[in-house]
């Protein structure tokens, strides 16, 4: 478990990336709870953290492929998916498990 | 995917047009018969008529996908990709994938392996500047290479090759199409259309030329001469894959031979499509593929009478961009023939022994139904000549029932009509689903919805349009939604509709719509808004954004573009660029200086990321220019001024000209303005050089330059109110129709009550850089780790994805 960043740093409904553990991750904020995946959508490198998140995917804001925030499965496509991180909030801060397969469909507290 | 060797049924041997049609087709008749769907392609079967849009467009063959992955599994039909047949064991019904694969026993087995292109053994055509053009792949080594190429040589003036030469010349690539034959496409046209298609064509041809030697910068034919090209595509035409029948034992001319139900030699082995023979004839186009798909596959599950009798054969294309349509044999003993070279249009209709046996319409398809019904039937055809007229005016209402509308899939226009009055389909949409009509190759899909409306007793049904699949409710359904409850926000709409959720796919419309319903007085989300608009820049293919300063009709000051040069030069932006609309855009920005650059920038967003009135462009008018009629540059200012800051459905291209000659393109924009002379201007809509490229309409011709403004807010605020999402004016004209507009925006009460909430609209909107002293969150522009020091990301070349 690694300090990311303080829980007001994203606001509700986005992501950030964010650097833990020299790994560049997309962090995000939904109304369910947090979610970390790798930042990059490996089909051109979009940064996924500024992609429009809701319903427990975001999509890449470059070319709009979709991966789930829980398990980063690719979701309406064949290519490759993403790996999703272990997050925790514990007193307004965010930490993430690099690596650490996120507990699927549980998200850390909202 | 696990294969069951016990698991015995149909399988079919080619992922194809042909190999899927008999999938389609046995799951018609049989729920239960497991189908496997051998494909030796690495992907599921697409359409590969429109071959030629993935070397114009560089679109990957998943676009031209004929089936969805999900259709394969709710059919149970079983693929495997990337699999090559190695053996097939007629005796023991097996069949053997190569590699090792696994050994499959069938009951019985269809052959659809299509051919391969044909390529003649001419000296130097195994150089690796030369292609053949096929599958997908080909059309991505093509296009690559003629992006670098200096000159092209196509061989072969058939269909692919105008198709392939095409495609190059649209890559910016100088072509010339090399034909054996003393006209192009010879096995459909006569000389006459053949003639008039090349002129129309406007490309390089040499006609009865024969290549002798493929040289790596040119081409030597056969009388010596000589032609330039260091790029050559070979289309000469294809060759049936038989290699598996023949080692299998199966009789094989030029194709595998089939008899009328399909049946090749060996017992309970059929053959579909380009691979087979059917008496003596290869077919390579779609309908005919098609049919003796649904023939084998009634013939294999148990139908006795299930029988193919050839098909006259017909085509219905685009052939680089021109229309043609043909059917039958187009040289008889006599002929009527209308021609008019300068609009390119060619129509014929031929004759044998006094009955109707061909047709030929190029540049003008009215008429293509009954002509093809006169051919088929072989009718008796006493004048040619009035024939070919009246097809002209032969409507739906006046088609036969048994008349064929759908070619690819035989569906006759009382099968159309049956549909509606007695299956109680309402709209095209449900028709086309009940009959496949209109779901081959889709040419037919114009006069199937005419014949539904026929059916119907007048208009059809308007397909219901979704705003979003999640919520089966349509933008009109949701905007009267947010009216009576008086929704304010994406959160408050999701959670009164659908599924109660959020959906990423269409926050962003619902955004736009909320916004559009309350007047810009509702509660902003900024989760909702694509990232452009959380951040006001537009992003980059490398996460970069671009700033665009407003510049309201292109008009600037040395105190702007100093101040513009100097805030490039502070923050390391790294490219400068003119857009198409006459601003200056800074390329490269990081996310955290955007507040930074807008301050020192002190003007106006341009709203260049945004779907919102982006630019109005002018020329110079009468201030300056020798010719301008009026004041173009100051009506250009004004409007941006009036229009600036509102979002809309998508973005909207403004212009303004001071007289006829158009300099800014104004008949080329979502709003245009004209000036024709004595203060008098021109007002178009619906005009775009976007993805397609449409000349406005004009909506009406006002007296004077304030009614000009008028109308034309009026417009935008008609536009902002009914179009959908995404929709541009070139999609929302069309498709609302002028008439229809014109009476909303020039009647005085609906007029009026437009500009009111135009009015309302205007007042509320503000500039979102403004948000660089007061952001919408702290951490609005920031990542939680952003050092000023972090590497900048590299920008190589000027950008080439970057969406404006």
């Amino acid at each position: 478990m690694t300090y990311a960043c303080p829980v007001d740093a994203i606001p509700t409904g986005e992501g950030r990336t964010v650097t833990v553990d020299g790994h560049r991750v997309a962090l995000f904020r939904t109304a369910a709870g947090w979610y970390a995946i790798d930042r990059a959508c490996p089909h051109a490198g979009g940064p996924l953290a500024d992609g429009i998140a809701a319903d427990c995917s975001v999509i890449c804001p470059l070319h709009e492929r979709r991966f789930a925030l829980d398990t980063g499965a690719p979701i309406g496509h064949d290519g490759p998916g993403v790996r999703a991180h272990h997050v925790e909030v514990r007193d307004g801060r965010v930490y993430v498990a690099i690596g650490v397969p996120a507990t699927e469909g549980v998200p850390a507290a909202a | 995917m696990s294969l069951n060797p016990s698991d015995a049924g149909v399988v079919v041997i080619g992922g194809g047009i042909a190999g899927l049609a008999v999938c389609e087709a046995v799951r018609e008749r049989d729920a239960l018969v497991p189908v496997t769907l051998i494909c030796a392609e690495p992907r599921l079967p697409y359409d590969r008529v429109r071959l030629s849009e993935i070397l114009v467009s560089g679109a990957s063959a998943e676009t031209l996908q004929l089936r969805p992955a999900e259709w394969f599994e709710d059919q149970h039909v079983t693929v495997v990709t990337d699999a090559w047949v190695a053996q097939v064991d007629a005796r023991a019904r097996t069949i053997a994938l190569a590699d090792g694969g696994p050994t499959i026993t069938y009951t019985s087995l269809v052959l659809a392996t299509g051919s391969n292109a044909l390529l003649p053994p001419i000296p130097g055509i195994d150089q690796p500047h030369v292609h053949a053009f096929r599958g997908p792949e080909d059309c991505d080594r093509i296009r690559e290479a003629a992006v670098s190429a200096r000159r092209a040589a196509v061989i072969g003036g058939g269909l692919l090759g105008l198709e392939a030469a095409r495609g190059i010349a649209s890559q910016g690539c100088a072509v010339t199409v090399v034909h054996l034959m003393d006209r192009l496409m010879e096995r459909q046209l006569d000389a006459g259309s053949a003639g008039l298609l090349q002129d129309t064509l406007a490309m390089d041809v040499e006609l009865n030329r024969q290549t002798a030697e493929i040289a790596p910068d040119h081409l030597r034919f056969a009388d010596g001469d000589e032609l330039e090209a260091d790029l050559v595509v070979v289309s000469i035409g294809i060759a049936p894959e038989t290699t598996l029948a023949r080692a299998a034992g199966a009789t094989v001319n030029r194709g595998v031979v089939v008899d009328d139900a399909l049946r090749t030699s060996l017992p309970d082995v059929y053959a579909v499509g380009e691979c087979a023979e059917h008496r003596g004839r290869v077919h390579g186009l779609v309908a005919p593929i098609l049919e003796q798909a649904r023939v084998a596959a009634a013939a294999l599950t148990g139908d006795g009478a299930a029988a193919y009798a050839g098909t006259i054969p017909s085509t219905k294309l685009k052939v680089a961009g021109v229309d043609l349509f043909t059917v039958g044999d187009a040289e008889g003993d006599g002929q009527a023939v209308a021609m008019d070279a300068a609009d390119g249009v060619y129509r014929k209709l031929a004759t044998r022994d006094g009955a109707a046996c061909g047709a030929i319409l190029l540049g003008d398809l009215r008429g293509a139904e009954a002509l093809s019904t006169l051919v088929r039937r072989g009718e008796r055809v006493a004048d040619a000549l009035a024939a070919l007229a009246a097809s002209l005016e032969a409507g739906p209402a006046e088609m036969a029932d048994e008349v064929q509308v759908c070619n690819c899939n035989g569906v006759c226009k009382g099968d159309i009509m049956a549909a509606v009055t007695e299956r109680g389909a309402t709209t095209p949409r449900e028709v086309m689903a009940m009959t496949r009509a209109g779901t081959g190759c889709g040419s037919c899909k114009a006069l199937v919805v005419d014949i539904v409306a026929l059916a119907a007793g007048g208009e059809v049904a308007d397909e219901p349009h979704y705003l979003c699949p999640c919520k089966q409710q349509t933008r009109e359904d949701l905007a009267a939604l947010i009216r009576a409850d008086g929704l304010e926000s994406v959160s408050d709409v999701s959670r009164a509709c659908g599924t109660g959720r959020e959906c990423g796919a269409c926050k962003p419309a619902l955004a736009y719509l909320v916004s559009e319903i309350n007047a810009n007085r509702h509660r902003e989300e900024r989760d909702a808004r694509f990232i452009n608009d959380r951040v006001h820049g537009n992003i980059q293919k490398d996460g970069t954004f671009s700033v665009v300063p407003r510049m309201h009709g292109g008009v600037t000051t040395p105190a702007e573009l100093r101040r513009i040069a100097d805030v490039a030069e502070k923050y390391d932006i790294p490219l400068v660029k003119v857009t198409g609309g006459q601003r200056l855009d800074l390329l490269g920005v990081r996310k955290q200086d955007l507040p930074k650059v807008w301050e020192e920038l002190g003007m106006p967003s341009g709203h260049a990321y945004a779907k919102a009135v982006r630019t109005v462009k002018t020329c110079v008018g009468s201030d300056f220019c020798r010719f301008g009629l009026a004041d173009s540059m100051g009506l250009g200012v004004e409007i941006e001024r009036e229009w600036e800051g509102l979002h809309t459905p998508a973005k909207v291209k403004s212009g303004v000209s001071g007289c006829a000659r158009n300099c800014a393109e104004a008949t080329i924009k979502d709003i245009g303005l004209v000036a024709v002379g004595d203060d008098q201007w021109q007002v178009r809509v619906g005009g775009a050089a976007g993805g397609s490229v449409r000349e406005a309409d004009v909506l009406c011709t006002v007296d004077s330059r304030a009614e000009a403004l008028r109308v034309s807010t009026t417009f935008l605020q008609y536009y902002r109110e009914n179009a959908d999402f995404k929709e541009r004016t070139y999609d929302f004209v069309p498709r609302v129709g002028l008439d229809a507009i014109r009476a909303a925006v020039t009647d005085p009460a609906t007029g009026a009550a437009l500009r009111e909430r135009f009015r309302l609209a205007k007042a509320a909107a503000t500039d979102p850089w403004l948000e660089r002293r007061e952001p919408y969150h702290p951490h609005q522009f920031t990542n939680p780790d952003d050092e000023d020091g972090a590497a900048r990301p590299a920008l190589v070349g000027p950008p080439t994805g970057g969406a404006r």
